[in-house]
């Protein structure tokens, strides 16, 4: 195994792609059904995507393979982290923005569809 | 510029860590331009969602392109350690002709979006998906002519120590889009027909 993630090694490539190449067509499988998606089906898309970073970070990038003190995985840590926080963080605080800050006049025109008295 | 073999190893790794940086922060860039598009995903305008104009098949050729040119990209820099000139140039120029064709690819996506009147200008949406896919593309192109340079400057110089450097840094550039790549086929393409 760690003969095939050391850095400058061919075969690290072409098992980096062949995995990859797999992956990809699990998630185009999936994605060619045309469903409508389904929350098993949105976490098998993204279980299978953080699977193929995975696989080409170490295949491909070799993380974790450079000398101590390892700077590169260090930088790569943290941006995971940040790009989580940016992703996850705007996805919930818009959602949120959007049920909770509806304007008053929406307000007062879902409360007269509905026939609610106030 | 002649350096002992304990420079050369000290500039790699100091020349390698700063590139890495940039990738880093790039990755925010990208991070930034995904969670708007994960925002306004929904902000069709009563336009079109992504179910109605995406065609998976032709995504998975293009990410197909760009996934072999990805691993093509490492082999050149693997046989330029190995001090094989041509093998290295081959599999650089293999690299190149599977980056201009998804870039071609892409652009011909686009256009056609334009044409059936799903311009950035028409939703949300349509503007959040143009800004993301097309920063990609614009990180590919500069990626081809960054290669194209490599090419003429081993074709002159050969392999010398500060080349093999320029390449490594090239593939690693060229694997991060693949990445990112990885992140628009499934929350931009997947999800998109399946939503």
């Amino acid at each position: 195994m760690n003969k095939w993630l050391e850095k400058h090694s061919r075969a690290s490539y072409i098992i980096g792609y062949v995995l990859s190449l797999a992956l990809t067509l699990n998630a185009f499988a999936l994605a060619a059904t045309g469903a409508s998606m389904t929350e098993g089906m949105a976490w098998t898309l993204v279980g299978l995507a953080v699977l193929q970073i995975a696989v080409q970070v170490l295949f491909f990038l070799h993380i974790g393979r450079e000398e101590r003190p390892r700077w590169n995985s260090m930088a790569f840590v943290t941006m995971i982290f940040v790009v989580l926080f940016i992703v996850v963080g705007s996805i919930w605080v818009m959602n949120s923005l959007n049920y909770n800050m509806t304007d008053h006049e929406t307000i007062e025109t879902m409360i007269q569809d509905e026939g609610i008295r106030h | 510029m002649s350096m002992t073999a304990n420079e050369q190893m000290h500039d790699n790794l100091t020349v390698s860590l700063g590139f890495w940086i940039y990738l880093m922060t790039d990755c925010l860039l990208f991070a930034s331009l995904f969670a708007t598009y994960a925002v306004l995903t929904g902000g069709t305008a009563g336009s079109v969602s992504g179910r109605q104009i995406f065609d998976i098949g032709f995504v998975l050729t293009e990410t197909i392109l760009l996934l072999t040119s990805s691993m093509t990209s490492g082999l050149a820099y693997v046989e330029a350690r190995a001090g094989r000139r041509n093998r290295s140039l081959v599999y650089l120029a293999i690299t190149i002709a599977l980056g201009a064709s998804f870039l071609v690819m892409e652009l011909s996506e686009f256009s056609h979006l334009v044409s059936e009147g799903y311009g950035w200008q028409v939703s949300a949406f349509l503007s959040a998906f143009f800004t993301l896919v097309g920063t990609h593309g614009l990180h590919i192109a500069s990626g081809l002519i960054w290669a194209l340079t490599l090419v003429v400057l081993i074709m002159k110089r050969g392999l010398t120590h500060d080349t093999t450097k320029k390449l490594m840094l090239f593939t690693l550039f060229w694997h991060f889009l693949d990445v990112i790549w990885i992140c628009i086929f499934t929350f931009v393409y997947a999800f998109g027909v399946l939503s």
